[in-house]
């Protein structure tokens, strides 16, 4: 009686998941279906590598879309970067405990606000003071750039936090033992023993930046301009999929799912190094 | 074990009954409410969502859902047969009329030529407002303004305000790779409102009293302009229709071209169809 039930539980479970990856499985065959055929016929010299989208005419070019998702994602995770290892770092070596248990929540909970909110918190505050400071239209790589800095923070922080909490305290011990000092402990020592950590953390974020879209839309001014500064407007592949899917038929609607197949390689990538990454650190500790 | 298993049992059982009489509910609130469905133009969806409003204060029993997404999805909506009316800010295309597409005007608009209030430009003509959109004008000088760069504002590839804007405006001229593209008639008047150098273009309907509207070709977007036909950029609001209509969307049609309806539509700024 009791097996059976096992059983059946295992079964329906097993059902479950599956279903979760052939859903996987059915959007990557779908958004391959529907964008692959356009990048052939395009060329994919003349998709990757032309600057022309212009859908009306039948041009279909990305170069400046993928330009722009690089740029953005680069300064989003120079600041992210900085923020969430310095906050990593703090909370796990320098902060006492009681501290910790306030800030940790509270960066964490920073994930949850819906992204529509910190675009519009960019374009009432961040954009109209880089118009009013630094110049151009206000709608830049660098307003974006913030605000995804400030949305990839949760998981850039938590993911290193727990690289860090997962180095061995002989380590640490050990390291004090001989002399060193707090900070050349943790820079020399812990650092280091959390690298592969460290390096997981930032490429998934990253994959978090490369694919966020509605804040993105709202600060980055959506031009079809290769960037040339800090200040110059940006569209990045989402946005370029999300402000156009909602009219585009034919020929304009593949060429977005050729976007979407672009974007998703790209974080394909990211996330495989990301998993290497993190399995070589398995690897070097049983060393 | 026994009596507690059955005790979970019993519990999973009544938590099914439970939402399968919320189904049923459901099931038969939508059966007795009928529904009009409307869908596109993000420049028609505030009216026609106005109008619906005043229709069920009045007819309750019928439900008038209204969703935007843009003139082109609600033509395609009506074709899938998720809407049964479009609502479109752009005249149809000869192919959507070949498939049976039939547009009904339910009022005028105009587009407009917004600045932000500190501009010293009154009017432009449309050979100006199309070398600007090009990027062949790009200090407002060149148009008799004060010595500040330009920065055009257009709408995203699709946009029936787009779609009219290049018809009546650029022809077939290009707009420059450097303009700014915002997704809604909002968001450009949010942008202009804060951007001393920016120009947009938006539905006359929709700008509201913080932004200068500029005059086209010498005449001002009013609604005797638009009335007369003397405004260069006015354009019809379209309800789009495929096939016959139900009898409750005919109902709903039948008021929002009445006489009350034009009226409303008319205190909100837009301009009658006759």
């Amino acid at each position: 009686m009791k097996i059976s039930q096992d059983r059946v539980i295992g079964w329906v479970l097993l059902a479950v998941a599956f279903s979760a990856l052939s859903s996987l499985a059915l959007i990557t065959t779908f958004i391959f279906k529907e964008g692959v055929p356009i990048i052939l016929k395009q060329g994919v010299g003349n998709f990757l590598f032309s600057n022309d989208w212009y859908p009306g005419e039948g041009k279909f070019g990305i170069l400046a879309m993928i330009v722009g998702s690089l740029f953005v994602t680069l300064g989003a995770m120079f600041i992210g970067a900085i923020f969430g290892f310095g906050c990593a770092i703090v909370l796990t070596q320098f902060c006492p405990r009681r501290l910790v248990s306030i800030i940790k929540p509270a960066i964490e909970l920073l994930a949850g606000i819906p992204s529509v909110v910190y675009g519009s918190i960019g374009v009432v505050i961040l954009v109209p003071f880089i118009r009013d400071y630094l110049g151009g239209p206000g709608l830049s790589v660098l307003a974006a750039s913030i605000v995804l800095g400030i949305m990839v923070l949760p998981t850039v922080t938590s993911i290193s936090v727990d690289a860090l909490q997962a180095v061995p305290r002989a380590y640490r011990e050990g390291s004090i033992a001989l002399g060193a000092t707090q900070w050349q402990t943790t820079w020399m020592v812990v650092l280091k023993a959390a690298r592969s950590g460290l390096v997981a953390a930032f490429i998934l974020g990253m994959g978090r930046a490369v694919g966020e879209t509605m804040a993105v839309i709202m600060v980055a001014g959506n031009t079809l301009e290769i960037p040339l500064g800090l200040t110059s407007p940006v569209r990045t592949l989402t946005s370029n999929i999300a402000l156009e899917m909602g009219y585009a038929s034919g020929a304009h609607r593949q060429a977005l799912f050729a976007t979407g197949v672009v974007l998703f390689v790209i974080i394909m990538v990211l996330n495989t190094i990301a998993l290497a990454v993190s399995h070589s650190k398995a690897a070097g500790g049983r060393r | 074990m026994a009596p507690h298993e059955r005790k979970t049992r019993l519990s999973d059982l009544a938590l099914l009954g439970v939402v399968l009489a919320l189904t049923a509910l459901g099931g038969c609130r939508s059966q007795k409410q009928r529904t009009v469905n409307l869908v596109g133009s993000t420049s028609v969806q505030p009216f026609a969502e106005l109008l619906a409003q005043e229709y069920q204060s009045r007819h309750p029993e019928l439900n008038v859902e209204v969703q935007g997404g843009g003139s082109t999805a609600g033509i395609q909506a009506l074709e899938n047969g998720i809407a049964e009316i479009g609502m479109s800010s752009r005249s149809l295309t000869e192919a959507e009329k070949a498939k049976g597409l039939v547009p009904i005007a339910i009022a005028r608009d105009g587009l407009a030529i917004v600045v932000h209030p500190s501009n010293g430009v009154t009017g432009l003509s449309r050979q100006q407002i199309q070398s600007i959109f090009s990027g062949l004008i790009t200090n407002w000088r060149q148009v008799g303004g004060s010595d500040m760069p330009i920065r055009p504002i257009t709408r995203e590839e699709g946009s029936g305000t787009r779609e009219e804007f290049i018809k009546r405006v650029m022809g077939k001229v290009r707009v420059s790779r450097g303009a700014l593209v915002q997704e809604s008639n909002g968001a450009v008047k949010e942008l202009v409102r804060g951007d001393p150098g920016a120009i947009g273009y938006m539905s006359l309907g929709l700008v509201g009293g913080e932004l200068k509207v500029l005059a086209v070709d010498g005449v001002e977007p009013s609604v005797e302009g638009i009335a007369q036909g003397k405004y260069p950029l006015a354009r019809e609001f379209l309800f789009v229709r495929h096939g016959e209509l139900s009898s409750d969307a005919q109902a709903f049609v039948d008021f929002v071209l009445s006489d009350d309806a034009q009226h409303l539509l008319e205190s909100e700024g837009l301009v009658r169809t006759k």
